[in-house]
């Protein structure tokens, strides 16, 4: 178990390290150099040689990366010229209200996706599971922003039940204090997480139930009810913590796009604002944090599972 | 242990070619017949298989049949409601939608197949030489997988587009930089089981080279693997090219797909222009879902064709 772990552990880390090259690549790919990108185009050719001084971008490649690492070990991931503020105030900023949108769309589809899953499998080649299982096919292929945009549509242009916009403000709470205008955002998140859980939920109910503990737990007549719940529920929920720290990347992509679509002061819409104005800090410093956020998720994931099924850690 | 990931096909189909002993050529030509059945029979599949077949068709062809003017803008036929002249109406600087349609699928199917295959061709090898070098080469080549896939796709995608000055070739390049990495893993799975094989062992014994072995041994006995997943890379490859071009990102005006076509019709969400929305979001959605029906399909036959031997 020790030795598994710390073999995940010095993975992760190489990987974070690789992350931080791939960055540095393209810090000095951006378009007029590095000075030039981070600066941004109205920095006078004085201000550029300064910064290039200043910043090391004269000396050998090495120490150049030497010096991008420990800045990024102290927390500086770099000015963004554009909004005037660290990188880090401004993910500080934003960084919560996605939180909120990313966790409540993550509620809402395990509480959909987990008795919606062991319906299909107990009741699976019913018609109820096909339709549902037909349902979750086309969500899952359905581009996020197509099904952001229809539930506009839908809720806000033709019936008028909510508002097409996210809630605007600084603050968690002030996002908070709307919470119709989080309906729409939220639900679009979730459906693209509800469709790919249901469908591994389905899968690994079924492999449950046919267990020799299932079958025996029906022979000596146990209720069905104390069988799906304590039985079934219970095994087949082991997986789920695997996709969920997998399935990161996947919705940080989603909250991109969402929170674009609906104008939710978030993450994404930062990084979103930032590839289409060229603000190249932002777009790198959110890099850097998108994918350790991705590496802790895969990481936590595999030692939860180790701590959650026993055959793991034997193996 | 095994990473389960939505959406991603179950990896390890270990010998998919291996030839029964006593097996012919013939033999081997059967089994692609039983999985050209299995795929046949799936109604799924063939429905997948005939919505491919009309876009293409829609895309290429049609403008042959139905022509339109794609380069003028006409400002004195703006957003008009479809009708006799325009059957799905025009667009915010007057070209006809139904043309514009055909024009959109052109390139997005173009990007979609082309960066699929590139990053099929290049995952592919890529796996290939990792599982089958091993070792430190593997380990570093894998690390190099695992980095690039810890930036979730649509921040690298995004970071590269808004890096680079973005036209069809470039697009091609950024969508393959990220749709390469699966088959680069599913492959190296594949090759780290074949390598140990007596045919792989027999040709290095007889002095085979590395790239011989590789190219001849290793990489068409994992086609199985590679063709499922060059599908749903196809899928993944348009929606990446219909989220960046929806989000403002894709190639600039003259040059259009399904994504910028949706991404120009919202401005005019409020007011009722149904068909700059529709057609449009339509068209992404029924060619991703076609392709993962066929993939899902071909992942099914295969393994069928794997249980029966």
């Amino acid at each position: 178990m020790t030795a598994y772990l710390a073999r995940r552990f010095v993975q992760a880390v190489a990987v974070v390290f690789g992350v931080t090259v791939i960055v540095f690549i393209i810090i000095h790919a951006l378009p007029g150099g590095p000075a030039r990108g981070l600066m941004g185009p109205e920095a006078s050719a004085l201000q550029v040689h300064e910064f290039i001084v200043q910043n090391g971008y004269d000396q050998p490649l090495p120490v150049q990366y030497g010096r991008f690492i420990g800045q990024l070990v102290q927390g500086n991931l770099g000015y963004s010229y554009h909004y005037n503020q660290t990188v880090t105030a401004l993910l500080g900023q934003d960084l919560p209200k996605s939180l909120v949108l990313v966790g409540l769309a993550y509620a809402v589809a395990l509480i959909v996706a987990i008795p919606l899953g062991i319906m299909q499998a107990v009741r699976r080649n019913s018609l109820a599971d096909y339709v549902t299982t037909g349902a979750s096919f086309v969500a899952y292929s359905m581009p996020t922003f197509w099904l952001g945009i229809l539930l506009i549509l839908g809720f806000a242009i033709s019936w008028r039940l909510l508002p097409p916009e996210a809630p605007q403000g600084a603050t968690v709470s002030a996002v908070l204090s709307h919470p119709n205008a989080m309906v729409l955002p939220v639900v679009t998140l979730a459906l693209v997480s509800i469709a790919a859980f249901s469908r591994f939920m389905r899968s690994s109910a079924i492999e449950t139930l046919v267990q020799d503990y299932i079958r025996t737990a029906r022979a000596m007549g146990v209720p069905e009810r104390i069988i799906l719940l304590r039985h079934l529920l219970r095994n087949s929920l082991i997986p789920i913590v695997t996709l969920i720290g997998l399935s990161l990347p996947a919705t940080i992509s989603g909250a991109v796009i969402t929170e674009s679509v609906f104008n939710y002061p978030g993450m994404g819409l930062l990084f979103y604002t930032a590839a289409t104005s060229h603000d190249f800090p932002v777009l790198l410093g959110s890099t850097v944090v998108f994918a350790t956020a991705t590496v802790l998720g895969s990481l936590l994931a595999d030692v939860l599972y180790a701590v959650v099924d026993p055959r793991v850690r034997l193996a | 242990m095994s990473m389960i990931l939505a959406g991603e096909p179950a990896p390890e189909v270990p010998g998919a070619e291996q030839t029964p002993a006593g097996g012919t050529v013939a033999a081997g030509g059967s089994a692609w017949r039983m999985i050209l059945a299995v795929f046949v029979r799936n109604r799924l599949a063939v429905l997948g298989v005939g919505i491919v077949i009309f876009m293409v068709l829609f895309s290429f062809l049609g403008p042959v049949f139905y022509h339109t003017d794609q380069v003028h803008t006409r400002l004195s036929l703006i957003n008009l409601a479809p009708g006799h002249a325009h059957p799905l109406g025009t667009d915010n600087v007057g070209y006809d939608v139904l043309g514009r349609l055909m024009l959109s699928g052109q390139s997005s199917i173009i990007v979609g197949l082309s960066a699929a295959l590139l990053a099929t061709v290049v995952g592919t090898l890529w796996g290939a030489v990792a599982g089958y070098v091993g070792g430190a080469v593997d380990a570093v080549m894998m690390r190099v997988v695992d980095s690039v896939l810890a930036i979730p796709p649509l921040i690298l995608i995004l970071l590269l587009a808004s890096v680079f000055k973005v036209s069809t070739p470039v697009l091609i390049l950024v969508v393959a930089l990220v749709a390469w990495l699966a088959p680069a893993r599913l492959v190296r799975g594949e090759a780290i089981s074949l390598r140990t094989r007596e045919y792989v062992q027999m040709a290095k014994a007889m002095g085979g080279r590395h790239v011989w072995i590789v190219l001849r041994h290793i990489t068409p006995n994992a086609i199985g693997t590679i063709v499922v997943q060059a599908t749903f890379e196809v899928a993944n490859a348009i929606l990446l090219l219909a989220a960046l071009s929806y989000l403002g990102l894709g190639p600039a005006p003259p040059a259009t797909n399904w994504g910028s076509m949706l991404s120009d019709g919202l401005n005019y969400i409020y007011e009722g222009k149904w068909w700059l929305i529709y057609p449009a979001g339509i068209a992404i959605v029924l060619t991703v879902v076609a392709f993962n029906f066929i993939g899902d399909a071909l992942r099914a036959a295969l393994e069928v064709r794997l249980q029966e031997r």
